[in-house]
């Protein structure tokens, strides 16, 4: 159990000390300079800009001097946002991000069980083609297409929400459907499947002749054999709920990362740029360690020591 | 159990047998070494699973109505996808134009036509991309195994850990946006899957009599990978194939609508959406509902049609 921790934690390490390194290199590798703008300016201004930012110095030494910073947590100056630190920049819109987030895995969670269990319970019934077809709809309607409708038709029209901003609880609604509606989807037929599978289990057949209920059954005995799949995929939930995020935080104007990150790249603004992405590559390497983790306490296989099967 | 009933009402079952209870046969009359069913090829049988399947079988031909709209559509249709005509802007839907017209007056039934190109050509060609690095890298991890395998598989997972999306938004960055660029930067990490899938086949297939057969006869590794090995594989890397074009069709449509992607005026799905999400605050609906019900349609028609392609090539589902 613990080389198996350690030995995920070491992979981790050495996958975002890649993608650092490749994220430095193309970074460089761009032609063109953010301080370059219309008009040229004095080529000792330029200079002297350039030494500033350390741009002068040979490569190797911008990256090793990129490294050490990035170790105390120093990220460098955005290059159009009024030259603020990038790490303040990221501190100050990691809140509304979280908050949505952590909403949108909650409902993505709960609401998915729920379909899925119950398209389990009452396979080949009118409840478990309802939740299929709902899935399936899910599943077809992206965010992109979701967000703007409900936006229109529950915003502008009902007026039952606001159309942007996150200032209310009300105001996470919106936002929290359009990035939970895929992964509902998601979560429910991989539930749904291997539910269907567990419930036709020996054991299932065994705790029925004892005389248990129905609700014992399902949530005591056939739930926790049927997780599995589902803690697997928390962690790429994080991370289609972090791509979703980009969408939605921009049709529904909240200030978080994923606007930022938008704008970064329109803008050039490479210290900004490498900033998030090193920012959610190790909070989704987190998230996929954490799920890792959660699948060796959910089951009781793993728990002797086993190799996890891939 | 219910399922236990016999059709014998409880009165007359008793533990004596009659004679009028059998029915007396001629032997000729029952060959009981004959095959009930036709025989059929995997193929055919495959072939014959996914036509009774009714979900899949609407996708599919949803897939082959775009493929040929997006075609021909275009060609026939009396006006182009980037001329501007600003005393007929964002007019609703009529004769002239089917789906109305944009905010610079260009024809949306063209548009939306043009962006079935731009959507399908990502689609299939990033899947194809996926299918060959995929099958060459996953064929060669699980045909030999050991040290080769572990090397291999270990970049593929190092690869597969770096997020999706920040790979592609930052060649995006480096490279000038366009539909070539969006297709490189989704083949970068998109073929991992596929690898993994056609190495847990090959890995499960190599072992097998005829692959055993084929090396003794002096074939070489290549030879016996792709004559013997994939297309035995070929049910999973179909389904993998199929599956992997929605989600290629959406990272498109997701780049475009960011901004990022394919670049006015070419049209894609992603940019009339973003368009029209604006569009329809001023009310003119239509500007949103097309591009966004023929993605989310072709999305829906891929997914199902997979799905039912996966069914098809299940043994255990077998009727």
């Amino acid at each position: 159990m613990l080389r198996f921790i350690l030995g995920k934690l070491v992979f981790m390490v050495v996958s975002l000390f890649l993608l650092i390194t490749a994220t430095f290199m193309l970074m460089n590798a761009i032609p063109g300079s953010p301080l370059q703008s219309e008009k040229a300016p004095n080529p000792a201004v330029q200079k002297n800009l350039e030494a500033y930012y350390g741009l002068d110095k040979p490569l190797i030494v911008q990256y090793g001097k990129y490294l050490a910073n990035l170790a105390k947590g120093d990220m460098g100056i955005s290059m159009k946002k009024k030259f603020q630190s990038v790490d303040k920049m990221i501190k100050q819109s990691f809140g509304p991000s979280l908050r949505l987030g952590i909403s949108a895995i909650i409902t993505s969670v709960l609401v998915g069980c729920i379909l899925g269990i119950l398209a389990a319970m009452y396979h080949r019934k009118f409840i478990d083609n309802l939740a299929m077809i709902l899935a399936v709809i899910g599943l077809a309607i992206p965010s992109i297409v979701l967000a703007p409708i409900m936006q229109y038709f529950l915003g502008t029209k009902l007026r039952w929400f606001e159309v942007a901003g996150l200032n209310g609880p009300m105001d996470y609604v919106l936002p929290t459907i359009a990035l939970a509606s895929g992964p509902i989807a998601f979560i429910a037929r991989l539930l749904r499947s291997t539910m269907i599978e567990v419930l036709n289990a020996d054991f299932i057949k065994t705790a029925k002749s004892k005389g248990l209920s129905g609700y014992v059954i399902v949530v005591k005995h056939a739930l926790r054999n049927s997780m599995l799949p589902v803690v697997t995929y928390l962690g790429y939930l994080t991370a289609g709920i972090i791509t979703g995020s980009v969408v939605v935080e921009k049709i529904f104007a909240i200030p978080g990362i994923g606007k930022h990150f938008v704008t970064s790249v329109i803008d050039r603004d490479y210290p900004l740029i490498m900033g998030i992405t090193i920012f959610y590559a190790v909070i989704l390497m987190l998230s996929r360690f954490l799920a890792d983790v959660a699948y060796v306490l959910v089951d009781p296989r793993m728990r002797a020591g086993g190799k996890v099967a891939k | 159990m219910s399922d236990f009933n016999l059709n014998i009402p409880s009165t007359e079952r008793s533990d004596k047998l009659s004679p009028e209870m059998f029915e007396k046969l001629e032997r000729d009359e029952v060959r009981v070494d004959e095959v009930g069913r036709k025989s059929l090829t995997a193929w055919q049988d495959i072939r014959q699973r996914l036509v009774s399947n009714k979900l899949a079988m609407f996708g599919f031909w949803i897939i082959v109505a775009m493929v040929l709209l997006a075609i021909f559509a275009p060609i026939f249709w009396p006006f182009d996808h980037f001329t501007n005509d600003l005393e007929n802007k964002n007019m609703p839907p009529d004769a002239t134009h089917w789906f109305g017209t944009d905010d610079l007056g260009r024809d949306m039934f063209e548009r939306v036509w043009k962006g079935a190109q731009v959507s399908l050509f990502v689609g299939i060609v990033a899947a194809l991309i996926d299918l060959i690095i995929g099958i060459i890298y996953g064929g060669i991890m699980g045909y030999f195994g050991g040290k080769v395998d572990e090397v291999m598989n270990r970049f593929s997972e190092i690869l597969a850990a770096i997020p999706y999306l920040l790979i592609v938004i930052l060649l995006l960055v480096v490279m000038e946006p366009s539909i070539t660029t969006i297709i490189v930067a989704m083949s970068i990490t998109g073929w991992i899957n596929m690898a993994w899938i056609v190495r847990g086949q090959i890995m499960q297939l190599k072992n097998q009599e005829y692959a055993l057969a084929s090396k003794s006869l002096g074939a070489g590794a290549m030879r016996i990978i792709f004559r013997h090995l994939i297309p035995n594989a070929m049910g999973p890397i179909l389904v993998t194939l199929t599956l992997t074009i929605p989600n290629a069709i959406f990272t498109e449509a997701f780049l475009s609508f960011l901004g990022l992607g394919v670049q006015s005026p070419v049209a894609s799905w992603g940019t009339m959406i973003d368009d029209g999400a604006g569009a329809m605050m001023s009310g003119y609906t239509w500007r949103l509902f097309f591009p966004a019900l023929f993605l989310s349609l072709t999305i829906f028609a891929f997914n199902v049609f997979g799905d039912g392609l996966r069914d098809a090539f299940d043994p255990k589902l077998k009727k």
